[in-house]
């Protein structure tokens, strides 16, 4: 009965296609455990998901983008160095342990955070900052490879012969072009982070989508799963859209091209 | 014109001998790498214990550098009494296995297609394209959870779903390479000599690739064994009692506000050798990329 | 001449311990004055006119006996002051009017800027002034061109964007380094004209780096030749090319096709050899191995020698012995 009022008698293949036919006009069917439409439950957590998501990016070009300047600023010093190595350290550093330690810290022995949950802001923080290292190695170093490049650059040398403040030259000449690959980049890691934020989400039981798909896994709950990936997947190619446009925006050479 | 040779005035201002502390960055990672690779291979001669015995009334002894340390368990013991120093050798062998299996399957994959659509180009390359991109809007994690809440959980299953999830750097960057390659005279002289396509794939094009896919391989290795632990952290990686180091610590997590060691240990060690595979990749990139440079 | 505008005594840049690419170059320019500097490619005019402006690149260091601009020593002054003044009393355009200017700025914002920095002038104020000088260097319609971006002007217009920009602040001192290398030839014909006329019009003294010169002789007051990082000979425009002494500046002036007095069965240019590329710590007479009259005693320190009150150069070869041993 219930195998039939699912459609599960059909060949697997049929199945598919009839998900993905109604997928199409945004029906995603029915969730079997939580008895709701599956693009109702996705409406109600993706905010979530997209919160989290745009925290962490924050977070994490806060941090790199005064690293990366700092780096190429200071090429081949020690700082540089240090530098780097702050990026392969956040790169090593396994996203759900670091998750913990900040409850244990943060959240038990200085009791400043909400160890766990969904409702205030507070509870994003520490997602966020643990999402945040996932994005700072790859911004902090392309954010110190294009000052470098900023730097050198014949344009630079006329701000200086105009006599503009080093401050100035740093912040409004070079960065302001080498931030248009960073905030490209940043764009699609984005899309990254959204999907790494399962795991984050579980750790912190932070409801998003991410926890949603954990939950349905777990239950065997295959068309939140399936719409799920479904979702992520095209954040994914419209936020590698929406870095082309915003390339286009912020490079005048092909604004007017 | 001696009295304008001060050399203080000229004296350079002293940079960081850059090739030190490369050195010593990629000397560390090859010792932490080369490390974990003996501990994997040696495991069951060097560990002190039986990493699965249960010893209920021993649960939870502290390591030796806390007080209560009993002097038989170096790094204590976990909350079913088990050893945690032959837990966690045992879990370098689980995490090595998941990186190689991981890298030489993607590895296949990747390079494969990369090498092809690179050298072919064309409709060829542009279907390449549309794999690595839509490879790229999938989400791994997810994915592989996905797969493994299907098909149920084991170590051989999460190796082959991350080899078939994490092939896209070896195939960008195969492809951009071997594009380059292709352009070379020796390449182009092999092509007009006669030489078949696949020799002069394998004995022209692969061997001047290789460096950059070595980079590749460390950098993949090492996301692997972040994300075996993940998922088996999240209860979907590897099953239990085997002790990965993810499990580990899914496992202790509910001790961890009494004891934190217990999610401590597991998670230096991770950290550790996933910095040390990275540090290696680092200097291998300086190495390799210089030596490339005409 | 009268007050001298900038100094440079025994001028040295180095970059690392492998190049020595100024070694003990001095020169004066006189307010008011256009001088020109001119030697092949790659002996150090750029560089030299760089040190003045402390805009090395970072590898370089340099050290002078005296650097002087105004009255000021520019060794003693603290980075700060130096950004003071540069774009404001001493402004230089570059060899490169392609990629000089920032390509995410409009040209307007990059002129207006350089005003309101040095003079805090408002806005409307500092744009009026732009579109002053935009005018004033040829361009036609300034106020739209303002509201471009660099890629949409070409070569010749970028360049006199960057000469406008320079004269932003009416510097005392303008150094323009080949400005019209990379420009066609009717374009450099133009911005040459201009630069002549903004001298005489503001007064402004020009340090002018260039290869050619046709161009030497009918703009410089004074000229300067300069051979791999020394300045060789150094005199007025007319007694140089009357009289030059240094065998390299005869050597240069031999390749200048005079009209009417060329030679169709002469090769045009080339003194055989090249620029050498000199290490810290070089001994005697870096043009002798090219030299015609190259002796032992030219591998020791050489002398410096007047020829008159305002010409002197650097060669073991006494003042007249150009007329001992006349040009074939
Ligand atoms: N940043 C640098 N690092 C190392 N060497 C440099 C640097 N800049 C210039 N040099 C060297 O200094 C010497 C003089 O260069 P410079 O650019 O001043 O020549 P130039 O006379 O301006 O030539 P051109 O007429 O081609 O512009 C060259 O040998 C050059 O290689
Ligand atoms: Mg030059």
């Amino acid at each position: 009965m219930i195998r039939r009022a699912y459609g599960l008698d059909q060949p697997v293949i049929v199945q598919f296609g009839n998900w993905v036919a109604k997928a199409a006009v945004g029906d995603f069917g029915e969730s079997y455990f939580f008895k709701q439409r599956v693009s109702e439950l996705i409406g109600a957590r993706l905010p979530i998901t997209l919160t989290l998501g745009l925290v962490g990016l924050a977070i994490a070009a806060v941090v790199s983008i005064p690293l990366g300047v700092l780096a190429a600023v200071r090429e081949s010093t020690a700082i540089d160095r240090a530098v780097q190595v702050v990026a392969l350290i956040g790169q090593a550093m396994p996203s759900f342990w670091l998750g913990l330690i900040l409850m244990i810290v943060f959240g038990i022995k200085l009791a400043w955070l909400p160890v766990s949950g969904t409702g205030t802001w507070q509870h994003y923080v520490m997602p966020g900052i643990v999402l945040a290292f996932s994005a700072i190695p790859a911004l902090t170093r392309l954010t110190r490879s294009g000052m470098i490049q900023a730097l050198a650059s014949d344009y630079i040398r006329t701000a200086r012969a105009k006599g503009l403040s080093s401050g100035s030259i740093l912040i409004k000449h070079a960065l302001r072009n080498a931030a248009i690959p960073v905030v490209a980049i940043a764009t699609v890691q984005l899309g990254f982070m959204l999907g790494g934020s399962i795991v984050i989400e579980t750790v912190f039981a932070l409801h998003g989508v991410g926890f949603l798909a954990w939950e349905s896994i777990g239950k065997n709950d295959f068309p939140v799963v399936q719409a799920v990936v479904l979702v992520l997947a095209l954040i994914y190619v419209g936020l590698t859209l929406l870095a082309d446009m915003i390339n286009a925006v912020l490079d005048p050479r092909l604004r007017s091209a | 014109m001696s009295a304008v040779a001060e050399p203080a005035r000229l004296a350079h201002r002293r940079r960081l001998p850059g090739g030190i502390g490369r050195w010593v960055g990629t000397g560390l990672g090859g010792v932490i790498v080369g490390a974990a690779v003996l501990v994997a291979l040696l495991a069951p001669w060097i560990v002190p214990h039986d990493p699965f015995a249960q010893d209920l009334p021993k649960r939870l002894l502290p390591p030796f550098w806390m007080d209560g340390y009993d002097g038989i368990h170096v790094f204590g013991t976990d909350q079913l009494g088990r050893d945690y120093l032959s837990r966690l050798i045992y879990g370098a062998r689980i995490s090595m296995l998941i990186g190689v299996s991981t890298v030489v399957t993607s590895g296949l994959i990747g390079i494969t297609l990369g090498v092809v659509g690179g050298y072919a180009g064309g409709r060829v390359d542009d279907a390449v394209l549309f794999a690595i991109t839509t490879r790229l809007s999938i989400p791994v994690v997810l994915v592989a959870l996905a797969v493994v809440g299907l098909f149920g959980s084991s170590l051989s299953l999460l190796a082959l779903t991350l080899g078939l999830l994490l092939w896209d750097r070896f195939a960008v960057v195969a492809r951009s390479t071997t594009m380059q390659v292709r352009q070379l005279d020796y390449v182009a002289a092999a092509w007009c000599a006669g030489c078949s396509r696949v020799h002069i794939l394998l004995r022209e094009v692969l061997p001047n690739i290789a460096s950059h896919l070595a980079v590749v391989a460390t950098l993949e290795m090492a996301l692997a064994i972040l994300l075996e632990a993940a998922l088996s952290f999240l209860g979907l990686g590897v099953p239990p009692p085997l002790p990965s180091w993810g499990l580990m610590i899914a496992e202790a997590k509910g001790y961890m506000f009494f004891t934190p060691w217990v999610i401590m240990i597991p998670g230096v060690a991770l950290f550790v050798l996933v910095f040390g595979i990275n540090l290696l990749g680092d200097g291998l990139r300086d190495l390799l990329g210089a030596r490339a440079d005409p | 001449m009268t007050e001298a505008l900038l100094e440079v005594d025994r001028l040295r840049v180095e970059f690392g311990d492998e190049v020595a690419a100024v070694r003990g170059a001095s020169l004066t320019v006189a307010r008011g004055e256009v001088h020109c500097l001119v030697g092949e490619s790659g002996c150090g005019k750029s560089v030299l006119a760089l040190a003045v402006m402390n805009l090395l690149a970072r590898r370089g260091r340099r050290a002078a006996e005296r650097l002087r601009f105004a009255g000021r020593d520019l060794l003693a002054l603290p980075d700060r002051a130096m950004a003071r003044l540069r774009g404001d009393r001493l402004a230089m355009i570059f060899q490169e009017p392609t990629t000089s200017l920032n390509p995410a700025y409009t040209v307007g914002s990059q002129m207006i800027e350089v005003l309101r920095r040095h003079r805090g002038a408002p806005r409307a104020v500092a744009r009026d002034r732009a579109v002053e000088l935009l005018g004033r260097v040829g361009i036609t319609a300034p106020g739209m061109r303002l509201g471009q971006f660099p890629h949409q002007l070409s070569g010749g217009l970028r360049q006199r964007v960057m000469i406008a920009m320079a004269l932003m602040c009416e510097p005392d001192l303008l150094i323009a380094d080949e400005p019209t290398t990379a420009l066609d030839v009717t374009v450099q014909a133009q911005i040459l004209r201009l630069l002549a006329g903004l001298q005489r019009d503001l007064g402004l003294g020009i340090l002018l780096i260039t290869h050619d010169l046709g161009l030497v002789a009918r703009v410089a007051h004074r000229v300067s030749v300069m051979y791999a990082g020394e300045i060789v000979e150094s005199a007025p425009t007319a007694a140089l090319f009357a009289a030059p002494r240094h065998p390299y500046t005869r050597g240069l002036l031999a390749c200048v096709p005079v009209p009417g007095k060329v030679r169709r069965d002469q090769p045009l240019g080339a003194i055989p050899g090249v620029v050498p590329r000199l290490m810290p710590g070089f001994q005697g007479c870096a043009f002798r191995a090219r030299c015609g009259h190259a002796a032992p005693e030219c591998a020791s320190a050489v002398p410096r020698r007047p020829a008159g009150a305002t010409h002197d150069y650097l060669c073991r070869l006494p003042a007249d012995w150009v007329r001992l041993e006349p040009a074939a």
